[in-house]
């Protein structure tokens, strides 16, 4: 028979408010095994843990309840008080009175009854405890970071700092994701370019890191701190060891019409590539899709005038396997498609631009050479509107319901380089609300507006069509109660941003929690904010939540502060909570096998006695420990009931079920 | 706000809209292809409805200038629609007229082959009692 001790936590007033603790704390030390009973007003602070402390050497407890907040906040603190006076840490459960009964209670009886029974659920549970031993795992010292954007590099060339080994696995030729098209960088104005570029090269030279360019990370298996990756190194067709990046062959590529993603299709590049001039790494790829010889064996120009003979037309995808302790994904974001707006003319007026595209035409290194040009005749905009909240806030199916967070920011910008630079021409800008918590921020919009006069109109755009060569733009002034007709020369739309496509595959992958906009969930949206609920997996950037470049980079440095701490152990604690199959119940059946999430239980021939002295092969279930996350799934699909879960076994479970029908 | 008076739940009621949803972004308002002719625009027909100003509202001519052409309803990011909450109220104001405009037993005579049925359906549940 052990001997409980139970205590019951005030929780302040957020559990004696609505519950009668001092009832409950009696009603327990009723029930069997119970031989000590008190409530306290915090029991996770110093002196509450010094009472269950006191409490187990005196009464010689070989189990403890805690009736208090939920697990997830302090069983461990309280595993570890126990800990302290010798108990086994899994010895001590929780039974939680606060989130799932004082919280969503108004009847302090009906409340004060429930409590109880979820206290005689755990105490009946607690005679069932074995006493646990969490095993050690070994760390592989080195980290995947997924995504080779500012957020990328950033976590990279912190956790490299720090002495570990970091591998950067970026999908596109070159790293720098989008801030490398950006042209300025609000509240500051400095040139994006200037200040991405040198952290692109302290990464490209650093001895820790290593980058993976044009690769996609296609398979992921293992736990924290040993996660085994399968990457994908696409075919560039290009010896990245030989090509130094002089970029005769991109000049010389006869196959001219290619749109050029790095200017958002504003103009062409040629089938034989460089992103652009401070791409990292700096080697040409070619397009596939577009290459002639490739396509049809005639060409060959590039491979002729390649001083280093680095074109190589018959490279084949590679795949290579690397080990990580720590993986961070920080697959970034892109622009919604601004098509589905119609009423805007986004698909039908070559006038009505994107703030990306926008960026690319004032970018010195863009296709106007940094000019501001429409793209519809070359001439120079006098009249511009701003469109805000392009599809963000927005609860139709074609948008998103969450405000996107810089575009605020980006549009005021906008609107006073271009008045900065072509004074004559007038910038109008159609807000819901203007938005600009941050440093210096608001002072950043307010220039806009008092210095370099802007007009900053209240009210939304309802439809842009064709005026001759101008754009009709048909908007509400609900400050005036005006409607307005505005003839403008280029609409540019603050379009909505969404996660990366490839972000869902890639938390499919690494068993992540992605929210319904497809954004990573975080472990705790205050307190843990860089990491996954899955351990050794970390979160940078806007595959988060959106974010501006300040903001991604703190959260970056943050993420890779808790890899760094991950890396850094040289054994990690196992959850002994896993699964184990009796050999002697297990059917052979594979059905745990196939619902195993992490790959944790595989199959092997043993022997076993059989009757009269014979011996019998059977298949038999094992699960390896190390792998297992104690998920539980296999104790349902098993139907012999040879699978059981440690800590939480099918006989603990229907215990607590009992005590709670009782 | 309230929505005590009766003619404001009523033209709630009846519009199935949920005017709180409404951010006030005015893009109803900017599409609006009668924005001149109306002394209220969708978007105040949306706010002054939350606020219970209905009377306003029912006392203007804009209710008969709407064209219900639903572009309101097309573009509102927020899915309020503002066109129904106009209609509410415009059918709140010929109810209370108290006149039938239709009889049933005149309808017969009105039927043409071409006419959709829904349309003498939805007449009739207007205007008439």
């Amino acid at each position: 028979m052990q001997r409980i001790g139970v205590f019951v936590c005030h929780c302040g007033t957020n559990i004696a408010g609505t519950v009668d603790v001092k009832a409950v704390a009696e009603a327990l030390g009723r029930e069997a095994g119970v031989v000590f009973s008190t409530d306290y007003q915090y029991m996770c602070s110093e002196s509450g843990q010094q009472l269950m402390r006191g409490a187990i050497r005196e009464h010689k407890l070989t189990g403890v309840v805690v009736c208090s907040c939920s697990p997830r906040m302090h069983e461990n603190t309280f595993r570890k008080a126990a800990e302290l006076e010798g108990l086994n840490p899994y010895m001590v459960e929780i039974a939680n009175i606060r989130e799932h009964v004082s919280w969503i209670h108004k009847d302090m009886k009906e409340a004060t009854e429930k409590a109880i029974i979820l206290g005689r659920a755990a105490i009946a549970k607690v005679h069932l405890n074995q006493p646990l031993q969490a095993g050690e795992s070994p760390v592989t010292k080195r980290a995947l970071v997924i995504g080779g954007g500012i957020a990328g590099i950033q976590t990279a060339l912190d956790i490299a700092e720090a002495g570990f080994e970091v591998d950067i696995v970026e999908k596109s030729p070159t790293i720098g994701g989008k801030m490398a098209q950006l042209d300025k960088t609000f509240p500051t104005l400095d040139c994006a370019a200037c200040i991405l570029t040198p952290k692109m090269v302290d990464a490209a030279q650093h001895e820790k890191i290593k980058i993976f360019s044009f690769s996609e990370v296609e398979a992921v298996q293992g736990y924290v701190g040993n996660f085994r990756a399968k990457i994908r190194r696409k075919a560039r067709f290009v010896d990245e060891d030989k090509c130094t990046g002089c970029g005769l062959c991109t000049e010389k590529c006869p196959q001219k019409k290619v749109p050029n993603e790095f200017n958002m299709g504003l103009d062409n590049r040629r089938a034989i590539y460089i992103p652009f001039a401070q791409a990292v790494p700096k080697v040409a790829t070619i397009d596939p899709n577009y290459c002639t010889m490739l396509k049809s064996g005639k060409c060959g120009l590039c491979a002729k005038i390649c001083g280093t003979g680095a074109i190589d037309y018959k490279q084949q995808d590679q795949i290579i396997e690397r080990e990580y302790g720590a993986i961070v994904a920080a697959t970034g974001f892109n622009p919604i498609d601004a098509k589905a707006y119609n009423e805007y003319g986004y698909a039908t007026y070559p006038d009505v631009v994107t703030s990306l595209e926008l960026e690319r035409l004032m970018n010195a290194a863009g296709p106007t050479n940094g000019t501001l040009l429409r793209p519809s005749d070359n001439e120079h905009p006098h009249k511009i509107v701003f469109v805000q909240c392009v599809g963000s806030r927005c609860e139709e199916e074609r948008g998103k319901q969450y405000c996107s967070k810089i575009c605020c920011m980006y549009t005021a910008k906008h609107a006073m380089l271009i008045r900065e630079k072509y004074p004559d021409t007038e910038v109008y800008v159609f807000y819901i609300d203007v938005r600009t918590p941050g440093k210096n921020f608001d002072e950043f919009y307010r220039r806009a507006v008092e210095q370099y006069g802007v007009h900053y109109i209240k009210g939304m755009v309802g439809k842009v069509t064709q005026n001759g060569k101008q754009l009709r733009v048909q908007a509400s002034d609900l400050l005036a109660g005006e409607q307005m007709h505005i003839d403008a020369d280029l609409v540019v739309l603050a379009t909505a941003i969404e996660p990366d496509k490839s972000a869902r595959s890639i938390a499919t992958m690494l068993t992540a929690s992605m929210d319904t906009n497809d954004f990573f969930t975080e472990a705790h949206p205050k307190l843990r904010p860089v990491e996954s609920p899955t351990a050794g997996i970390f979160l940078s950037g806007v595959c988060q939540g959106p974010k501006d470049i300040p903001e991604t980079v703190s959260q970056a440095s943050a993420c890779a502060a808790k890899v760094i701490g991950v890396l850094a152990k040289d054994k990690l604690t196992c959850n002994p909570c896993v699964a184990s199959s009796d050999e002697m119940l297990c059917n052979g059946c594979s059905s745990c096998e196939k619902v195993c999430p992490y790959g944790a239980i595989s199959y092997s021939d043993k022997e076993f006695r059989g009757p009269n002295r014979t011996t019998l092969i059977r298949r038999v279930a094992s699960v390896n420990p190390a792998v297992c996350q104690g998920c539980g799934a296999c104790t349902v699909a098993c139907p012999s009931g040879a699978m059981d879960l440690k800590g939480f076994t099918n006989k603990q479970i229907m215990a607590e079920v009992d005590a709670i029908c009782k | 706000m309230s929505h005590s008076n009766n003619k404001t739940e009523q033209v709630l009621r009846s519009a199935g809209v949920d005017v709180r949803k409404c951010m006030r972004c005015g893009k109803c308002t900017a599409t609006c292809p009668a924005f001149e002719e109306m002394e209220y625009h969708p978007h105040q027909f949306v706010y002054m409805v939350e606020k219970g100003e209905v009377e306003k509202l029912a006392a203007s001519k804009s209710i008969f200038k709407c064209l219900s052409c639903f572009a309101c309803v097309d573009r509102c990011p927020r899915g309020v629609e503002p066109a129904k909450v106009i209609e509410a109220v415009r059918v709140a104001v010929v109810r209370e007229q108290g006149k039938n405009h239709f009889k049933p037993e005149q309808i017969p005579a009105m039927l043409e082959e071409d006419m959709p049925q829904q349309l003498f359906a939805s007449a009739f549940r207007k205007y008439s009692k």
